[in-house]
């Protein structure tokens, strides 16, 4: 048995680059408070790095729904607004405890990506798209128009802590951020023998009509995954809340939605991986240029590096460094190590 | 009060036609959803202030050089970021032309109207903007993005956040709220409501321009081409009709309409670098409602959009936050029950 895992360790694992880069990242990353214990700004980049592990799970979760799914969601940010602002009410109003209030503002979540999916099951492409960019966007109108209970433009403040202090915030996130993806990999892997859904997912996205004429019901899949999508937005959106501590419009923006695919498609899209890294990137970089001199350029250097290396590299840059790093074979189509000349596993000759 | 809703609404309603009509060619033609299309508006917007406020001219000349700014401005940058079907010497051609344009455009603004400002930073900041814009499209040329919607998208998004970015850089508009003053002060007033010449003047205008909009679509040569390839784009090519110019056409009378809009609002609007978003929410919904692609849904639309933002702030208390919700639910209610919109064609290979 232990014997077993260690070799499915060696070849799944270690065999590939990719994986075994992903694992050293997420090992560096459990390591990241006491590697930076000397470091005077600490505090700093682990609150910076808590955010961060929560929006890779925002963006994992807009990759689901909208690159494995291909239902692009423009309204994303509404699953993370509602959670967050369902578990502020809750917390504030009800005084209950953020391991209740998490759960329930992911269930929240789902509902919504239910609501947000009634009509988005009849509508394709740019229609959906402009459809589901209006649900947040209603929100917040009604948000703005019932300030007594919503708190208006300032939002609901005072929120309990998840934990007394940062390093256990950035733990928690790491951890729940950890599994979620882990989950939402299993969930889209379409060579995966344990669920349909991720080679059902694909089938959608590439052909809708001979998903259907396959017999698969492409509505229930279709709802199913916006479910899945606003839970773990929901998740990310009430841990949010809690952390923040405050449950703002911000959270519904449209910016925060924009950001969701921005951040996905600078890593690389139909790719759990490509957000998890496009958020790496971009967010830790964005809060580093709000510190630095040059606080007013920000937004026109990001822009300038997500149109630059959006022509350089179309596809995401986890993509791009996928491909420099990993050669498939094509005979048996097994991910192998770009240095080896020949496969590892049949022989074949890579070149 | 009902005689105030439908002036209000007409006023509203045709300068969101304008912005959705020129949308809506660009989708049809070229199926692109250019999220920059109202960030073109808002540089018209600026051009106009800057003539009139900031270099002292008249309202005619000022009119006429914004427009013309405006227009240039977006369609070099359409013609970089988007039409790179063209053969590459037009397209250096035009990315030299506006990387000029830029840094003088850029150079001029800080130089001339910013107080204290220090020379580099008056010309890095246009020049490395103008760099930036130039390399991009030269890699443009090479890499086709078009394939690769969701891509084309963000694009277009960061570029109206570039301009947005721009406009709080350059330090005579900053963070400001400005205003520019009207064409032609005083006001009229129409079945008891005070309507300033302003609004008459945008309204009269704005009904002269899609009059003539229309004209060109439905009575030219030019215009019959341009439905032909927004209907179908291949069968077009076929047909004879050079598809690449046809685009650029469209992308420049989208431009202008964009332009047009935004010199004729401004005096009658505040602007800041953020005034391309409110705008863009509502024109999203109208060629939704109307159709993606479709003329005339974009028209009756963007009246019925108006008609119920214009209701619900007279109507209901806290209006003013509720208008743009109301809006939107009126598109998805629409859409939940004609998935196609109101006039939209259901293309047989792209129905469920």
């Amino acid at each position: 048995m232990f014997r077993r895992l260690l070799k499915d360790f060696q070849g799944d694992v270690l065999a590939i680059p990719g994986r075994l880069i992903a694992l050293i990242f997420f090992l560096l990353l459990f390591l990241f408070p006491l590697l930076t214990q000397p470091i005077a700004i600490q505090p700093f980049l682990l609150r910076v790095l808590t955010f961060t592990n929560l929006f890779v799970i925002f963006a994992v979760s807009w990759d689901l729904v909208s690159g494995y799914t291909g239902q692009v969601n423009f309204g994303h940010a509404l699953f993370f607004g509602v959670a967050a602002y369902t578990a502020a009410l809750l917390n504030t109003h009800l005084g209950w405890q953020p391991w209740v209030t998490v759960p329930i503002g992911a269930l929240a979540g789902v509902i919504a990506g239910v609501v947000m999916c009634l009509p988005a099951l009849r509508l394709r492409g740019p229609y959906l798209s402009l459809v589901t960019l209006a649900f947040p966007l209603i929100l917040i109108g009604i948000i703005f128009a019932f300030t007594d209970f919503t708190g208006g433009e300032l939002g609901i403040s005072g929120l309990d802590r998840i934990s007394e202090s940062r390093t256990v915030d950035y733990f928690i996130s790491l951890l729940v951020m950890l599994i979620s993806v882990f989950i939402m990999w299993k969930l889209t892997d379409a060579k995966s023998s344990l669920v349909r859904t991720g080679i059902i997912f694909h089938a959608i996205r590439e052909d809708e009509i001979t998903a259907r004429a396959s017999g698969i019901n492409t509505i229930r899949y279709k709802l199913l995954a916006f479910a899945i999508g606003g839970f773990f937005a929901g998740i990310a959106g009430a841990l949010y809340a809690h952390i923040m501590r405050i449950a703002g419009p911000s959270t519904l923006a449209l910016t925060l939605s924009f950001e969701a695919i921005i951040w996905t498609v600078f890593g690389g899209i139909v790719s759990i991986y490509g957000p998890v890294l496009g958020v790496y990137v971009l967010y830790p970089l964005m809060e580093l240029l709000k510190t630095g001199g040059i606080y007013e350029w920000r937004f026109l250097i990001f822009a300038a590096i997500v149109i630059l290396m959006l022509l350089f590299m179309p596809e995401g840059i986890g993509v791009w460094i996928r491909d420099k790093i990993e050669r498939q074979c094509p005979r048996c189509k097994l991910a192998n190590i770009a240095l080896r000349r020949t496969c590892r596993a049949c022989g074949t000759s890579l070149h | 009060m009902i005689e105030g809703i439908i002036v209000n609404t007409l006023l509203k309603g045709g300068v969101y036609a304008l912005l959705a009509i020129g949308f809506s060619l660009i989708f049809g033609v070229a199926r692109m959803l250019n999220l920059a299309h109202t960030a073109f508006y808002m540089l018209a917007a600026y051009a106009l202030y800057t003539c009139t406020q900031l270099l002292g001219l008249d309202p005619v000349s000022s009119i006429f050089l914004s427009l013309v700014v405006a227009f240039l401005m977006s369609v070099g940058t359409y013609s970089l970021f988007v039409l790179f079907r063209l053969p590459s010497i037009v397209s250096i051609i035009l990315s030299v032309v506006i990387a000029l344009l830029l840094v003088w455009f850029g150079t001029g603004f800080i130089l001339g109207m910013g107080e204290n400002v220090p020379l580099t930073k008056a010309i890095i900041l246009p020049v490395v903007f103008s760099i930036f814009i130039a390399g991009g499209a030269y890699k443009l040329f090479i890499d086709r993005v078009r394939e690769h919607h969701v891509t084309v998208l963000l694009i277009t998004l960061a570029l109206a956040m570039v301009f947005q970015e721009y406009m709080l850089l350059v330090p005579a508009f900053g963070g400001h709220y400005l205003g520019a003053p009207s064409f032609i002060p005083g006001y009229w007033e129409i079945i008891g409501v005070k309507v300033s010449y302003q609004h008459l003047l945008t309204f009269g205008a704005v009904l002269l321009v899609l009059a003539g909009v229309w004209a060109l679509l439905s009575k030219t040569k030019l215009g019959i081409a341009i439905r032909a390839t927004a209907q179908d784009t291949e069968v077009a090519n076929l047909m004879g009709i050079d598809v690449s110019r046809i685009l650029l056409i469209v992308m420049g009378i989208a431009s202008a309409l964009a332009a047009i809009a935004g010199v004729l609002v401004a005096p009658t609007l505040v602007l800041e670098p953020h005034m391309w978003t409110s705008p863009f929410v509502m024109i999203m919904a109208i060629i939704v409602l109307g159709g993606l692609g479709s003329i005339k849904g974009s028209f009756v639309g963007a009246f019925i959009l108006a008609l119920v933002e214009v209701l619900v702030v007279y109507l209901l208390p806290q209006g003013a936050f509720l208008k743009g919700a109301f809006a939107l639910a009126v598109m998805v209610g629409v859409l939940v029950f004609r998935a196609e919109g109101l006039f939209g064609i259901a293309f047989e290979e792209e129905k469920l």
